[in-house]
């Protein structure tokens, strides 16, 4: 049976995320840099929710530890309360850069998830789906080094979206695109998250980026980060970027952050 | 016809329109000139074969090929000349040529010059400066021995090299993939990896039961070596951001291995077959003179004991052809393998 979730309508893939009192360092040179300081978080099945914060505080670090890539010095995450033990396809990341392998076409770079699990050859056309889903149709045998940087972050989306991630992780992904790809992307990722109802987390240090896209935004301190606010976007889809709403928040935000100066 | 007018009055948009522009308009012209160092060629080329023909080779000289060579070489020069002057009319035929024109010019003036001087006044002495025709020769009298010394030789090397080449790719892997491994592996590699595979050679003609597989173990090493350094530090490059993808997507270890690791250090691998090749043909050819009683350098061995200079250096052409060959061939698989890599050099 090849369920091809992408195109459900009713959306229900997403999972619970818990982080409860999640601490983390690194040991650079036997000097421990504390980088998590006694995060708690909550995200219920199929939210928004944006991790905004000066660069370098952290946020991917908290990522990389919900994705599973590395264990946490302390604290717990479960994930729909099973703890997360390490990387799943469940869980898909989607960083800053592509990270595309360029000995692959764009559609071997999407298939590659399904092809590490082994159910490739069953599933094949989820991968002309997802595909098709982020508008790369024509550029299924193009390789990475043939494709602009906006549309290497498609293929990156459609790498990740093909697993029917219950927790899609966004790190930053935005972050490199031209501000044309970028706010034409932000629309496009909001839409994907609406169809595909997945618990969707973005780290980010655009706060316009945060209040189009999210549901909850979480204000980060400077590094070890913690928690300084989280604050709830309750405003409907579609948005609008000059929302006297979102312009209201946005000024709180900075403030939050340390700019008021600026506004 | 409106469209056709119009044309007319466009101005060429860049150097390439403009060249055709300007060839649109003179065909005639632009062809004579184009061809013109092709039909010099020609002409160098017949003079390499009326010189052959028509003047008498030196006394010393007994050479049963030179009526044959001129007349080879006239036949060249004919065909060069009218394919130059043709070249519209022979597509990629006369293109070609046309590109190797310069090549030819050069070519035919060289063996003009050889000719005159070895055969025609014996400027050069003559034991160990042979004509053109003599080395034909060799190749119209000799050839069973000559195609026996070069399917040994071939034999010889493609063992070696497949062997080496595998156990270097294999070994390389592991010790970039596992630390315990590189512990164990890593000081012997340094210890015998430098060392010139040549210097074996003694110990190896009579630890092994044969020259034959002391030869084949010879180019295993000198092919394995800069192949394992190589693999290795592809493997050891390779950015932890692909494994992190391929993780979070649901990795097992092998997959990243053969999935990962492999694909992105095979840009590496191939830089290191290519070096073990250069170093395996080094020590085919020396293993082939001290102790193996076949191939190309035992052939070049036996030509200078019979001061046969021409035999020597009928095999050196061969010689040179097939290793050319071979790295030509090694560059196809690269280009078949690292398609989607941009500017690798050609061969």
């Amino acid at each position: 049976m090849v369920a091809l979730a992408l195109k459900q309508e009713a959306p229900l893939a997403g999972a619970a995320l818990d982080i409860d009192d999640v601490s983390h360092h690194f040991d650079i040179d036997g000097k421990l840099l504390p980088v998590l300081d006694h995060v708690s978080l909550n995200a219920k099945p199929g939210e928004f929710v944006a991790l905004l914060g000066p660069s370098g505080c952290g946020k991917s670090t908290l990522l990389r530890l919900v994705a599973g890539l590395e264990p946490p010095r302390s604290g717990s995450l479960t994930e729909d309360g099973r703890p997360i033990k390490g990387p799943h396809p469940s869980r898909v990341v989607v960083f800053q850069d592509p990270t595309l392998f360029p000995w692959r076409t764009v559609w071997k770079n999407v298939a590659l998830g399904l092809e590490a699990q082994g159910i490739i050859k069953s599933q094949r056309p989820r991968v002309d789906a997802a595909i098709e889903l982020v508008g790369l149709s024509g550029f299924a045998n193009a390789y990475p080094h043939q494709l602009s940087g906006g549309m290497a972050q498609r293929v990156s989306l459609a790498r990740a979206l093909v697993n029917d991630p219950q927790i899609l992780i966004l790190d930053e992904p935005l972050g490199k695109l031209d501000s044309l790809t970028r706010l034409s992307m932000q629309t496009e990722i909001v839409s994907l998250w609406q169809r595909n109802g997945f618990t969707t987390l973005l780290v980010t240090h655009d706060v316009e980026e945060a209040l189009f896209l999210a549901q909850r935004v979480i204000v980060f301190s400077d590094r070890p980060a913690s928690i300084k606010a989280d604050i709830t976007v309750d405003t409907p889809y579609p948005r609008h970027r000059g929302d006297a709403y979102l312009a209201e928040l946005r000024q709180q935000i900075l403030g939050l952050l340390g700019l008021d100066a600026t506004w | 016809m409106s469209s056709a007018s119009n044309s007319e009055f466009t101005l060429p948009q860049s150097a390439e329109e403009g060249a055709a522009f300007a060839g649109a308009n003179w065909p005639p012209l632009a062809t004579l000139l184009a061809g013109s160092t092709g039909l010099l060629a020609g002409l160098a080329w017949a003079a390499f074969g009326l010189v052959s023909l028509l003047l008498p080779d030196v006394e010393a000289g007994d050479w049963s090929q030179t009526r044959n060579v001129g007349a080879a070489a006239l036949g060249i020069a004919a065909a060069i000349a009218i394919l130059s002057l043709g070249a519209p009319w022979f597509g990629r035929v006369g293109a070609g040529l046309r590109k190797r024109a310069p090549w030819l010019l050069l070519l035919g003036l060289l063996l003009t010059v050889w000719e005159l001087a070895t055969a025609k006044f014996g400027w050069l002495p003559l034991p160990f400066f042979p004509p053109p025709q003599a080395i034909v020769e060799v190749y119209t009298d000799d050839l069973p021995k000559l195609a026996a010394s070069v399917w040994a030789s071939v034999k010889l090397q493609l063992g070696g090299y497949a062997i080496g080449a595998l156990l270097g790719f294999v070994t390389g892997v592991s010790i970039g993939w596992s630390v315990a491994v590189g512990y164990w592996i890593h000081p012997i590699l340094r210890f015998i990896g430098p060392l010139p595979a040549t210097a074996w050679l003694p110990i190896a003609f009579f630890t092994f039961p044969s020259s034959w597989s002391a030869s084949t173990f010879l180019i295993a090493l000198a092919t394995g070596f800069p192949v394992t350094v190589l693999t290795w530090s592809g493997v050891a490059s390779v950015s932890n951001a692909y494994y992190d993808v391929a993780r979070t997507l649901g990795a097992k270890p092998s997959f990243l291995v053969l999935k990962v690791a492999i694909p992105a250090a095979l840009p590496h691998v191939f830089v290191g077959l290519f070096m073990g090749l250069g170093a395996s043909f080094a020590v085919l050819v020396v293993a082939e003179m001290i102790g193996v009683k076949a191939g190309l350098g035992w052939y070049l061995q036996w030509a200078q004991g019979w001061a046969a200079y021409a035999n020597m250096y009928a095999a050196l052409i061969v010689m040179s052809l097939l290793c050319s060959g071979a790295i030509t061939a090694l560059f196809r698989v690269r280009d078949g393998l690292l398609i989607w890599q941009k500017g690798v050099v050609k061969w």
